[in-house]
């Protein structure tokens, strides 16, 4: 019998007996009927329960940080995963003693939110190598880890650097720009974004590009002396509303809110984002939205956690999705958050 | 009258003219009127601590709470507000807490005899940490609509004069009322001078020194419901700032000696202006936030040797020792 023939008398054998076999269960289950079961479910919760999770951001009493922990404590907490905050208290080196201790003590996940670019790098590795999970928010270090959330820097300063543009049409050109720390991810990179989109664009000028160190009484000065100077500017980017509001009091208090645009970013808060956009503090804001990027923290953790992905195998960006805010879409429902904290 | 003629006072005033003169000159956009009244205005709050401050060095003391009450009673207040509650119900909160938070210090200082720098550097972070858990959730105290009447505090000017100004003005004014026309202000000098030896003359050195903190922190919550209106809204992360280290060089800048008993109303407008005058320089000249700290680290430094070279340590500061 030459190998062909062997092959076709044996297969559909193999193949009728492989049918019944499957057939089996099937038949049993219609005289004893067995409901489905979702194997993965256990699984999955027994790999939540008992977990902790430590979250470490720049400013515990700040609404960003109270809003992702809100979020990541609705859904994590119910589920069985412990949460603890280290709280860097606007000071990066009790921002980096916390994570060292945590490093020590050991939790499943740190999330941590970065200062500046530089300054967790070799604790995020090194907690990495020891066996925790790191996700960074919001603001990127220059070390990537299991996850990032948080915007596009770039793309907010392309998008803040577009609205000035248009802020600006047939005006001076003039524009300052008001940065919280020249280090920290979201400075660095959104002006990457603004110089590439101001290079097409000469007809724009910087007249000022100063830190503020996310200090909103000297925002405030710092803007005072550039609109004294430059009683013709155009525009105005900031670099987080809550400091930005410092801009605003001194385009307010030169008599020319409406004339100077104030094109900022933020957690897009309802009182902090469509309240000061409506009543004509900000010109623009770019939002991205805090409880969405809670929702997101919130997969990560999950995943990382039901996966049993081991520790510094992954490394993943999740980017938030922008919102523009305008007078006119600032009373969109869903446009801002409230406050949940 | 070599003492007054080579003062640290008539140095930094001196550096002070030399400077404006030299920024007239230099610095295009400096010397025109809208800009200095941008300067003014810029440090009328550091000025109106400075006040505080000033008064409570002369009489040998420190207070590094005053970023704490500057930041707190203004934010409670606005929250109270927010949150519903009467203006003048959330006014008088606000007080009530200043005033129970300058008579601690006070009293921790003189009557349980604690080194001031340690009372209001712990007290001030007591308020603040009290504010952050008691108070509010976030740190950035937005100024509710229903205070609008105050915006005028520090929105509007006054004869082409900014109200912040105006307010500093009156500040310095009533602390030179308070020094040199008053016994308080006689019995400061002179418990700051020497405390043991006020204290035996008879002066009541206890409730004079409770009431200068108590002074000193209605001046600091006075100073940050200016700011608050200035910028509508209380950035209570204000406390983590440098701004206690500004005051502290506008004070010592101006010739208040750490030693106490000297220096005076004179010292506190020089340190103002001149620091008024190096940020506003700075700023125009685009310079970065850490270049601005190295100048002012840097003139404290002179201003400080200045003082130990032309007023040299006797006997008496060597036994007593500064602060």
């Amino acid at each position: 019998m030459s190998l062909f023939e062997r092959v076709r008398i044996v297969k559909p054998l193999k193949f009728s007996i492989a049918i019944a076999l499957a057939m089996t269960p099937l038949l049993a289950s219609c005289g004893n009927p067995k409901p489905l079961e979702d194997k993965s479910r256990d699984t999955a919760y027994s790999s939540f329960k008992g977990r902790t999770v430590a979250f470490l951001p720049i400013l515990f009493a700040n609404d960003l940080a109270q809003g992702w922990y809100a979020g990541m404590k609705s859904e994590l907490e119910p589920l069985g995963v412990r949460l603890e905050v280290r709280d860097a208290n606007l000071s990066t080196s009790v921002g980096a003693q916390a994570f060292t201790r945590l490093i020590i003590e050991k939790p499943d996940v740190i999330v941590v939110q970065n200062p500046d670019l530089s300054a967790y790098v070799r604790l995020i590795q090194r907690a990495e190598r020891e066996g925790i999970h790191v996700i960074q928010v919001n603001m990127q270090s220059s070390a990537g880890s299991a996850g990032f959330v948080g915007p596009d820097w770039v793309e907010i300063g392309r998008r803040q650097a577009n609205a000035a543009i248009d802020a600006c049409k047939a005006r001076s050109g003039k524009i300052a720009i008001v940065q919280g720390s020249l280090t920290s991810a979201a400075n660095a990179y959104s002006m990457q974004g603004i110089r590439a989109v101001l290079q097409g664009h000469p007809g724009i000028k910087i007249v000022s590009n100063q830190a503020a160190e996310w200090d909103t009484s000297k925002a405030k000065s710092i803007t005072q002396a550039v609109l004294r100077q430059n009683p013709d500017l155009c525009a105005v980017l900031g670099s987080y509303d809550g400091m930005d509001l410092g801009e605003a009091a001194a385009i307010k208090e030169a008599g020319l809110t409406g004339k100077v645009a104030l094109i900022t970013s933020g957690g897009g808060s309802r009182q902090g984002a469509c309240d000061q956009v409506k009543n004509g503090t900000f010109t623009t804001y770019f939002a991205y939205d805090v409880p969405t990027q809670a929702q997101q923290i919130n997969t990560i953790v999950k995943l990382l956690l039901s996966s049993g992905a081991k520790p510094g195998t992954l490394k993943s960006v999740t980017y938030t999705p922008l919102r523009r805010i305008t007078a006119s879409s600032a009373d969109q429902p869903g446009m801002c958050w409230s406050q949940i904290y | 009258m070599r003492d007054i003629k080579w003062s640290q006072q008539t140095i930094v005033a001196a550096l002070s003219v030399a400077l404006f003169i030299g920024l007239s000159v230099t610095l295009p956009g400096f010397l025109t009127g809208p800009n200095l009244l941008a300067l003014l205005q810029s440090v009328a709050v550091l000025g109106l601590l400075a006040v505080g401050m000033g008064i409570i060095v002369i009489g040998r003391g420190i207070d590094l709470s005053m970023i704490a009450t500057l930041a707190i009673p203004p934010a409670l207040m606005l929250q109270m507000v927010q949150d519903g509650h009467d203006p003048a119900a959330a006014f008088a909160a606000a007080l009530v807490l200043t005033l129970i938070f300058g008579l601690i210090n006070g009293w921790l200082i003189t009557y349980a005899d604690v080194p001031a720098l340690f009372v209001t550097l712990a007290s001030g972070i007591f308020l603040s940490g009290l504010g952050q858990v008691a108070f509010f959730s976030i740190d950035i105290v937005l100024w509710p609509a229903r205070l609008d009447a105050l915006n005028w505090l520090g929105q509007s000017s006054l004869l082409g004069m900014p109200v912040p100004v105006i307010v500093f003005a009156a500040a310095v004014a009533l602390m030179g009322l308070i020094l040199n026309r008053t016994k308080l202000g006689r019995f400061v000098y002179a418990s700051g001078d020497n405390p043991a030896t006020a204290r035996i003359s008879g002066i009541p050195t206890r409730p004079m020194t409770v009431l200068i903190y108590v002074f000193g922190a209605m001046i600091g919550a006075f100073a940050g419901l200016v700011m608050a209106a200035t910028l509508n809204t209380m950035p209570t992360r204000v406390f983590n700032s440098t701004l206690i280290y500004d005051v502290i060089l506008v004070v010592v800048l101006g010739g208040i000696g750490l030693s106490g008993g000297r220096g005076g109303t004179s010292s506190v407008l020089i340190g103002t202006l001149l620091i008024g005058m190096l940020l506003n320089a700075m700023t125009l000249m685009n310079a970065s936030f850490s270049v601005q700290n190295l100048v002012k680290g840097f003139i404290l430094l002179t201003a400080v040797i200045a003082d130990s070279i032309i007023n040299p340590r006797n006997e008496e500061t060597a036994q007593q020792g500064d602060i």
